[in-house]
Parts: structure tokens; sequence; C-alpha cells
């Protein structure tokens, strides 16, 4: 039996999902733009997937806005605020984030050691040119929750007119995004991140914060996001939230327990491994180890065999792994940072997975120290 | 055996692969990501990634890509850079095969469990009385040992060349019979991680500052022209270098970047008997000195007759300089036995 403990890379799908979409990918169809009755039809399954993704983050039903992915909501989100101003994120921001900030000539904010965005240097980046600040709830590498109400109370003081953002993809299956990220007026989710499909997530546009858009096309999500509705993947991502936020607290419970004995049990099993971030600023799903004198790559090729699917961090476009800039940024020396393993639990995780994981990885990592110095 | 296949995306390495899984071996490809730059023309950009992919996928294997791109930029592009603003005109192809090929990626391939590391070159491996042996490949005008000429016993142990024994035309065939999207791909040309809008000198003139430089005849000492960068100037090079007073070619023949002059002279001062050379790497152990060899000093240049000397190679008749940096092979009839790098 396999263990996947790459959840932060997706998920799988929820059956709650899978049942909210089954219809909508055989016997149900329609535009939810046009007027006939199937198209009526599908525009009341959008309309209450609206209203449950409302509930789920806190907002407005007129306040969703549905996008394909939670890159497309960062993107909208940040271009569509930096057309009046500055941005300014956080150097452990997602690239969906970041690329957003180095395209507009943005400005970045550093994080301390533990991954914490440094507030005093936030406070000095700002300005009232600034036009949207963002700083993810946790990040997508090393599971570090970040003091969103301390930077929104910052904003708020320093640059009243700014918009705050906050990238909740990693943060939703975990926290209780509606009470966290109440202050931020903009909050991208993405559904494959809750068991919910790939290809769809939304923005929280709160209070009617204005942003140019940027999909052009017949004006569909009040002109915020053209583009026919991706009906069944909507539904599924309202179901995946509906299911996610109801069973919340019994997952963190229990996931968070599994976490702990997978990251205690590999400090303790293999020698020299360290622990990314202190724990109790972490999701519960989140085990982030660095693993000296070990490279990344060769450890999850050999994971894979075993029958762990892991990941380092972040992959590039070519799927070749890239030195991690969260660690980087978090001060962390680049030859570490080629050490890392990240092992992601999730709503379906279960203590198998665990044991194999304790099982194999100290196994791996003791092979490849005793080749790694080998001559070929 | 478990064979890592370098899959580079092109037609040589895709029927490498397809070769070794015809002959029953247990086959993984692996692409190596060696250059994050914005040059999309050379054997690492994200499109050669997705080819090599998706010959995997067509010949049913697992398919992998390394991140190498720090060892590249250390182990290659960095010292490429360098030689150039010394001087020299380095072969970063042989570089990279020394360093990431052929070490890299071979010592990862064995510590992930591979008995050998396949590439798609043209050139041979054989056991020879217990010894490995490096021949060159069967197709003549496609022999690539020459950049293969600094691989010892210890890699050559574990390296398979399984297109050394086709001609190029029996592999774009093959790959055509397999349905391979490589089939007609074209030959990898230049160097890779220079695209073609930046070429050399735009590459090495955003890394460091080139210098003008004056053009000194070998004879008269007189300076009889100008040339832009010092530093992009090959010994033997004819083209910017003028012509003489009587219409006759001149070549460069020598460069000082400290001075930031560049010696030419007509063909007569070009060309030596003698080339002086670093250490050797051996295929099978040393040669004494005085040992008749076939010398080979560019990829696909013809062979002249020599004997290895000290710090020098020896030739029984003349042959144009070669450029500081470039890689003398030394052969007997067919195999390679060793190499240095000129000096």
């Amino acid at each position: 039996m396999p263990a996947y403990l790459d959840h932060a890379a997706t998920t799988p799908l929820r059956p709650e999902a899978r049942e909210a979409m089954l219809p909508w990918l055989g016997e149900r169809f329609g535009n939810p733009s046009g007027s006939h009755s199937l198209a009526r039809r599908a525009r009341q399954a959008v309309d209450e997937a609206r209203q449950q993704m409302a509930q789920a983050l806190g907002a407005d039903p007129g306040d969703i806005v549905f996008t394909a992915g939670g890159t497309e909501a960062d993107n909208l989100a940040l271009l569509g605020a930096a057309a009046g101003g500055t941005m300014v994120c956080s150097t452990i921001e997602h690239d969906a984030v970041l690329e957003c900030c180095r395209s507009t000539g943005g400005r970045l904010v550093d994080v301390d050691a533990g991954g914490l965005v440094d507030l005093d240097r936030l406070d000095g980046t700002l300005d009232s040119t600034v036009a949207v600040v963002s700083v993810m709830l946790a990040n997508n590498e090393v599971g570090v929750i970040q003091p969103l109400d301390q930077v929104v109370e910052v904003v708020r003081r320093r640059a009243p007119g700014a918009l705050v953002h906050t990238d909740a993809v990693q943060a939703f299956p975990w926290l209780d995004v509606a009470a966290l990220a109440a202050g931020a007026d903009l909050v991208t989710v993405s559904a494959h991140k809750f068991g919910g499909p790939q290809g769809v997530g939304a923005l929280v546009v709160r209070g009617g914060a204005r942003l140019a858009p940027v999909i052009h096309g017949g004006g569909q999500e009040r002109g915020r996001r053209s583009g026919t509705h991706n009906v069944a993947g909507i539904v599924g991502m309202a179901a995946a939230a509906t299911a996610t936020v109801a069973q919340r607290s019994d997952t963190v419970a229990r996931v968070g327990r599994l976490r702990d004995r997978l990251a205690d049990g590999l400090v303790a099993g293999v020698p020299g491994a360290v622990e990314t971030g202190a724990r109790a600023d972490k999701v519960a799903g989140s085990c982030h180890l660095r693993i000296p004198g070990v490279e990344s790559e060769a450890l999850l090729f050999l994971l894979d065999e075993a029958g762990v699917a892991a990941s380092a961090g972040s992959a590039c476009a070519s799927g070749a792994l890239e030195p991690s800039h969260v660690l980087l940024a978090m001060g962390i020396p680049p030859e570490e940072a080629r050490s890392a393993l990240r092992l992601s639990l999730g709503w379906c995780s279960t203590g198998a997975e665990v044991d194999l994981a304790l099982a194999e990885v100290p196994k791996v990592v003791a092979r490849l120290r005793q080749t790694a110095t080998v001559a070929p | 055996m478990k064979v890592l296949v370098a899959m580079s995306g092109g037609v040589d390495s895709s029927v490498a692969a397809a070769e070794l899984i015809g002959a029953g071996h247990q086959v993984v490809g692996a692409t190596m990501k060696l250059w994050g730059g914005h040059s999309d023309t050379g054997c690492c950009s994200v499109a050669d990634v997705e080819d090599a992919r998706r010959v995997a996928g067509q010949l049913g294997v697992e398919h992998h890509v390394f991140n190498f791109t720090d060892d590249f930029e250390a182990r290659v592009v960095s010292p490429y850079v360098d030689e150039h603003l010394a001087g020299r005109t380095p072969n970063p192809c042989v570089e990279c095969n020394r360093h990431l090929k052929f070490d890299r990626l071979l010592h990862r391939a064995r510590q992930l469990g591979f008995d050998a590391v396949a590439t798609g070159h043209h050139a041979r491996v054989e056991q020879r009385h217990g010894r490995w042996a490096l021949l060159r490949g069967r197709d003549a005008d496609k022999d690539q040992s020459y950049v293969l000429s600094m691989l010892g016993q210890a890699q050559l142990a574990h390296v398979l060349l399984p297109v050394g024994e086709m001609t190029k035309a029996e592999v774009r065939r093959r790959a055509a019979e397999l349905g391979l999207a490589t089939a007609v791909k074209p030959d990898s040309q230049d160097v890779c991680f220079i695209g073609r809008a930046d070429r050399r000198a735009g590459f090495i003139g955003a890394r460091a500052p080139l210098k003008p430089g004056r053009l000194v005849d070998a004879r008269s000492g007189e300076e009889v022209g100008t040339v832009d960068a010092v530093e992009l100037v090959t010994v033997g090079q004819r083209r910017g270098m003028g012509s003489a007073g009587d219409g006759g070619r001149r070549y460069a023949v020598a460069v000082d970047v400290a001075s930031a002059t560049v010696t030419v002279g007509d063909l007569a001062e070009l060309m030596v008997t003698s080339v002086p050379v670093g250490p050797f790497t051996w295929v099978d152990g040393p040669l004494d000195a005085g040992a008749p060899v076939s010398v080979q000093t560019s990829a696909h240049g013809a062979t002249v007759e020599g004997t290895i000397g000290a710090g020098r190679v020896d030739l029984t008749g003349p042959i144009r300089r070669v450029a500081p940096g470039q890689t003398v092979a030394v052969y007997r009839d067919d195999a390679v036995l060793g190499s240095a790098v000129a000096g």
C-alpha cells in the first residue's frame, strides 16, 4: 500500500465533490449565461455553489469570483489591484504572487528565520503609493502560518488606501479562513488543495473592492472574470469546501496527531534531520525536514520506488526541482535547502501511510549517505 | 541491467533508449536540467525536456528530470567565461561530459541503484582483455569519441553507448520505424547555453566587460588593426584579422588579454609541429614519452601522426596552431588513448 504524502501539491477528490460533479459530467449541462431552462438550471447550480463558498469563506455571495484556480485568483487580485499603484508581498509567497510582484516592479518584505513575515520591515516598506499588500495565510512549502491580523493592522495604519490580499490556498484545509482572513479584502482559495477538482478556484473580493479584470470577454462574474463557468468544477469545489469546513476540527486533530508522530519519528530516526519552522506555527498537515548530506532529488526518487510519494517543495515547468526560495528567504544556506523533504498530509491520510514513511525514509537516507562519497 | 539513459530530447538518445529496451535492459530515462537562463535553443530547454518525456512515454519507460543547474554553472558556464577572459577558447561540451554527464549524472545513477548510464553519443565502449576500450563510432562522419576522450576505466565500466554501432541514417530510420517524435529533429548545434539572439559576445559581455585590442604583426611588431573584444579572438581565427600588404591571409597566432594584443601572422606563422598541453587523462593508463599516436585537435577534424612529449604532443608534420583550451585527443587506430587540454 503506497503512501501519498504530497497533499500540499494536490489532494485526492473527496467523495462529496465527485457526487456533486457527476451529474454535470453526464446528463446535466447548460451554459449558466443562457436564458432557457437548461441554462437556468446551470445558473442555479453555480449560484448555490457561490452561496456555499461564501459560507465557507465568511463572505457575501456577491463577493465570490470563480476562477480557473489559485494562480488565476492571485493574478486577478494582484494585477487587478496593482493597476492602481505599487504591490508589496513577502519573500516566501507562492510564485503566483511573487511573479505578479516582479512583473509590476513591486516591493518584497523579508521573513524571519522562523518563516514569519517581518512586521517592522513591512511597516517600513509601506507608503501612500502602495495599492495592494499580499501575505499568504499559510506557506505551501514549510506550512508556517502568518500573523495576518497584524499585517492588516500595519497596512491600515501605514497605507490606508491599500488592499490586503491573502493567498489562503494552503490554509483552507486546516484553518478557519472565514475568521482568520476576515480582515483581508481579497482571499484566494484553490479547490484541489481541499479535495475538490483541479482547475478551479475562487477569489473573495470584499466590499466591492475595484479590480481591473485580467481576462476580458463576456462579462461573467460581474465583469471581474469573463469566460463560461466551469459548472462541474464549481459545484465540486463547493461540495469539497462544505465538507472541509464541516470536518475541519476533526481532521486537524486526527491528522495533526499523525503529523506529530511522523515528524517526531523522523527527527528521532534520521540522524541530523531538522524540522523547518516551529511546529506550533504550522498547519496540521505539514511536515518539512532538512536532511543534511542527502540530495532531495535522489531521496524523492528512491522514496517513490519504495512507494512513498513526497516532494521537496517546488518544481519548475520542466519538472526539475528548484532550490527553494522559501528556505533561502528564511536564511537557510543553499546547500541545506537542497536537502529538503516535504511530507504533506491531508484529509484522507492514514496511520499506515505514516508507518510506511517512518520505515522507508530512514532506510533510504542511510543508503544515500552510504553511497554519497563513493566513486562511480 | 538497470540503465539510466540520459535523454536530451534528441534523436540519438531517443534511439539509444529504444535499443536498450530492445536488448532487454531495465530502462529509465532522465533529462538533466542544466540551464535556467533564457536560451531556449540548447539541450536543456523546457521544449527538449518535453520531447524527452514524450519519447519516454512512447517507449513506455519512466522519465525523470534532474536539476544540475548549479553544477553546470560552476563546472561549465563560469569556467567557459573565465577561459575566454583569459584569452583561451574552451570546449564547454567536453567539460559538460567530464563534469556533468559522466560524473554528476553517473554518480547519481549509481546512487539510485543503476548499473550504467547510457547516452546517445556516436562512439563505442568495448571490453578487451578485461579492460575497457573507447572506440570511434561506426559512422565516421558523426564520430563523437573526441568529446568523450576524457573518460577513464572508472567511468567506462558503467557507460553504454548503444548508437555507436549505427550510422546517423540508421538512427533516424530506427526512430522513424518506432514512430518516435524526435525522428526528424535537427542535430543540436553550437553552445547550448548561449541563445541565438545574444551570441557569444553578448553572453560573455553580459558577465564581464570586454576589452578592445590591437592586432600586431608577428614579424614586424607593427600594429596592423584593431578588434572589438580581444577575449573573443580564437587562435587560428581569420575573420577580422585583416590581410597582409601583399593581400595574403592573416590569422590570429596568439592572444594576450593582459596587454590586449592579438598577434597576427600568415599561414606559415600559424603552422606548428608541436602542441603544448596540460596533464593527460588516460583511458587505460599512461603512455610513455615518445609513444606514437594519432592526434585529433577538433571534434570532427582529421588526425595527424605524432608522439607524446613532456607537456606537449609532437607531430610528424605541420598543423595549424591549436587554440589554448581546446581538447587534444590521442588515438591508436580507432581507440581513444587519452586526452589533454591545449595550453
